[in-house]
């Protein structure tokens, strides 16, 4: 045998993988290095051959050709249990969680039979501990927001004592001290040994945290590169093909107040769901207001009475346009002009088994010529679906096609597309950009600038905080079912935000 | 050793409505083998069984009279099905539809002509199976009972209301103290399609049931909500549809719709009320439902393919002394190779020895 075998060899080597799709060439002969103890970065848009080559490294994708050597010696990895058996660990970026166990059950089904569930107990408490990655072993995943429900995902992971640690965008979900906290993990398990594949479009992350970076586009490696000698506009640049072009600025000119909350009080409709408590803000035509905060404080439950999907206590705890609609229905507060769009792509804000058109009637059937008198214009459905493809820039197999088969990003253009092409009054967004690539990300924050310009009062519940300094006029903080005063964010530092994330009293409470 | 089932890539959907024809075949061979173990020809069973009816236009009278009443109560199940709400109490819904029907056309017998009686009874029908419907549905909506034990065993009330019925109050003074009601007038019947064989008007309005479910399903905001309550909960939610008013209405049309079938099958072709009227349709059409693939067009064609085993059974019974019961053993091999077909379209299956992996 040529390689290299034993404690020489490298931990995993692709070499010239290949992998079509029909006519697509998602990997084109792509090879890369993985050494133990190194953090390296895969950075690539949507579409680049990311998600495949993770999915091979997985073993849940077969390569057309090319070859996968593990410590020196060729393998195959015909599944992901023997993937996982070698030391292969996959953290990814959609969860793969079932919602009616418990997080201890959750983990205990990826692990080898005979665990105990007490030991098991013990053992995340023990890495919660040691990682920062907090979580109550008997809680049930449905009551978890998506960034406790992704600790799980890491948790059951590390669990395994993996040799590679694969992570497609870990940090989407997390406050600024939270990544802190992984980065520390991180960095923690490769002076252990481990080899981490990370996978992310936060490049400022990458050129912190990786010692390389290979880039990926169309298919294919453009460019192998230490990471801590580029900017992040040179690695935006690799990964794009061009220039990633600045968001355009704007005034803020803030007009009437058209959504309001005022002092909204709601009992947790869940068990274990946050109560909110005396919420009142004021959103104007014209200004973008962000809300921060670490997940699981308050926002979903927020949101479902901000959109109607649960009444609120009391009619005029929400107003829109001065006109109070807490016990409207969703339907009933679109016709208003408002429109929302929730933080799970999938199964919430669209259904990954009907067609594009489809998800246009989803949400659109009240607030367009979509559905008169209650039978579906399919091709007025295909009409706006097409405008929105075209409009926001969609990647999509077909135009018919399910929303299941696009990608995080694409789909997530789709749906903010789909909202905003109806130019609504009031837009209320839930992580407007979360898990999606650089390129669709300035995207999705400019369709908001302009929209926010056009008048349109935008309220966006967002815990990426870059993303809140980046297009926020005014931020307020959620924690614990409290709204702190909104201030403006040209005056506020970034690291108070941060501090009243996790309670702590950054500022003081001016309007 | 244990089996592991892992998702296919790309299933075409060509590959998924042929699913069905591998289940039919499939259960042939099955039924087949039973038959040998019967000490039958299996080729003479299955010319008694599916090809003599095929061929006989009398027999295909019959085909579609026993499909009737299959086509209506499965289009029915279709809206819950599709919201993946399971109503498997579609005979009782059937036998209260039967009840409300025939009352009037009770109150009738003896008078001279009322064209009216036969509309209004159909109507009466689909209104009592749709309060019969809506009873697991209320329940499930206001105290989260699983409507899956309330349909089912609603169906034991059903029964044995009926059995009482025409035992005692209903029962025909002039029937020899036989356990039947008087029979319904000849208006209050539904007419008959051919002047020669039983078939009856009730074929058309199955049809036209079925198509009316296509176009609900496919076509109407109401069909879009049934089907997006079924895929993803939440946004049926977020879409501006209030489940527990999905629950109650798809219970409720469904029950209507196997309340239909009821007074279908008593004015259609038995005439008066007896204390078995369905042997068990609204337990079959369950079968229908998913040869179907809960789509009103397969349903029609999944009806027939049951009418004909249950024809072809009462045939068999009589040619070759095969047990009636096998006809029952055959649906429901039938249903399984139907839903293995299904799962083995969507998934792979891989033995993996040893205990763990």
């Amino acid at each position: 045998m040529a390689e290299v075998e034993g404690a020489d060899a490298p931990l995993c080597v692709l070499d010239g993988i290949v992998k079509r799709f029909g006519d697509l060439t998602a990997n084109d002969h792509v090879s890369l290095t993985l050494r133990t103890g190194e953090i390296h970065a895969l950075l690539g848009e949507n579409g680049a051959g990311k998600s495949t080559l993770v999915k091979i490294l997985d073993g849940l994708l077969a390569p057309d050709d090319g070859r996968i050597l593990w410590q020196g010696r060729p393998v195959t990895l015909a599944n992901p249990e023997e993937a996982a058996s070698l030391g292969i660990g996959m953290v990814f970026q959609h969860f793969s969680l079932f919602d009616n166990l418990t997080v201890a059950e959750n983990i205990a089904v990826a692990m080898p039979a005979g665990v105990r569930l007490r030991v098991l107990n013990k053992r995340i408490q023990e890495l919660g501990d040691r990682y920062g990655l907090a979580l109550d072993p008997k809680r049930e995943v449905w009551t978890l927001s998506a960034g406790e429900r992704q600790r799980i995902e890491i948790v059951r992971a590390l669990l395994r004592e993996p040799k590679l640690l694969i992570l497609d965008e870990p940090t989407s979900v997390l406050t600024p001290q939270e990544a802190d906290n992984l980065f520390t993990t991180l960095e923690e398990l490769a002076r252990q040994g481990c080899a981490l594949l990370y996978i992310s479009h936060k490049l400022e992350e990458v050129t912190r945290l990786c010692d390389r970076a290979t880039i990926l586009r169309g298919g294919r490696v453009v460019a192998t590169c230490n990471p801590r000698e580029e900017t992040p506009q040179k690695l935006a640049s690799l990964m794009v093909g061009s220039a990633i072009p600045p968001l355009r600025d704007r005034d803020h000119r803030p007009a009437d107040v058209r959504l309001s909350l005022r002092g909204l009080s709601a009992p947790p409709a869940e068990l274990h769901g946050i109560a909110l408590r005396n919420v009142s803000l004021d959103i104007r035509g014209g200004e973008i207001l962000g809300l921060a905060g670490v997940a699981g404080n308050g926002q979903s439950e927020l949101f479902e009475i901000l959109s109607g999907e649960r009444a609120a206590p009391d009619r005029g705890m929400v107003l829109i346009d001065g006109e109070a609609c807490g016990d409207a229905g969703i339907d009933a507060r679109r016709r208003q002009g408002a429109a929302f769009l929730p933080e799970e792509r999938n199964g919430h804000a669209a259904v990954g088994a009907l067609s594009l058109p489809d998800n246009v009637v989803l949400s659109r059937h009240a607030t367009s010529d979509i559905a008169p008198s209650g039978v579906i214009a399919f091709d007025k459905a295909r009409a706006l679906s097409d405008a929105i493809i075209t409009k926001f820039d969609v990647r999509t197999p077909s135009p018919l096609a399910d929303a299941g088969k696009l990608s995080g990003g694409n789909l997530q253009k789709f749906v903010v597309g789909r909202e905003i092409i109806g130019n609504p009054r009031v837009l209320v967004i839930d992580n407007p950009t979360w898990g999606v690539d650089a390129g669709a990300a300035v995207l999705i924050r400019q369709a908001l600038i302009d929209l926010a310009a056009a008048g349109t009062a935008v309220l966006m519940i967002s815990q990426d905080l870059d993303e809140i300094f980046a297009i926020a006029d005014r931020i307020a903080v959620i924690h614990h079912g409290t709204v702190t005063a909104p201030v403006d964010a040209r005056s506020v530092a970034r690291e108070d935000v941060g501090l009243m994330m996790t309670g702590g009293q950054g500022v003081s409470h001016a309007a | 050793m244990r089996l592991e089932l892992i998702p296919r890539r790309d299933v075409s959907s060509l590959q998924r409505s042929l699913a069905p024809l591998w289940a039919i075949l499939a259960a042939l061979v099955m039924g087949g083998l039973i038959v040998a173990f019967l000490g039958r020809s299996p080729l003479a069973a299955f010319r008694v069984y599916f090809l003599d009816p095929l061929t006989d236009p009398w027999a295909l009278q019959e085909l579609a009279v026993k499909a009737t009443p299959l086509i209506i109560i499965a289009t029915g199940l279709v809206y819950c099905f599709r919201a993946n709400l399971w109503n498997i109490g579609a005979e009782g819904q059937l036998i209260v539809g039967a009840i409300f029907g025939s009352i009037l056309p009770l109150a009738t017998v003896g008078m001279e002509s009322a064209p009216w009686v036969l509309p209004a009874a159909l109507l009466l029908g689909a209104l009592g199976g749709a309060f019969y419907g809506f009873i697991p549905a209320i329940l499930r909506v206001r105290f989260g009972v699983s409507e899956i034990l309330v349909s089912l065993m609603l169906v034991y009330v059903a029964e044995l209301t009926l059995d009482y019925l025409v035992r005692g109050p209903w029962r025909d003074p002039k029937g020899f103290n036989f356990p039947t009601t008087p029979t319904f007038e000849s208006f209050a019947t539904l007419p008959n399609l051919a002047s020669e064989g039983r078939l009856h008007a009730g074929i058309i309005i199955a049809l036209i049931c079925a198509a009316v479910t296509w176009f609900v399903l496919n076509r109407t905001l109401f069909g879009f909500g049934i089907r997006v309550a079924g895929e993803a909960p939440r946004a049926a939610r977020f879409s501006g549809f209030n489940a527990n008013r999905m629950t109650i209405a798809a219970f409720v049309i469904s029950g209507g719709l196997a309340g239909l079938a009821g007074i279908v099958e008593v004015t259609g072709q038995i005439g008066q009320l007896k204390p078995a009227i369905s042997g068990g349709l609204g337990f079959t059409a369950i079968i229908v439902a998913y040869l179907g693939r809960l789509h009103p067009v397969g349903i029609i064609f999944g009806a027939f393919v049951i009418a004909l085993t249950v024809y072809g059974g009462e045939a068999a019974q009589i040619a070759l002394k095969l047990p009636l019961d096998l006809t029952r053993t055959f649906q429901g091999i039938l249903l399984f190779c139907v839903l293995a077909a299904d799962a083995l379209t969507t998934y792979r299956l891989r033995i993996v020895r040893g205990v763990t992996a």
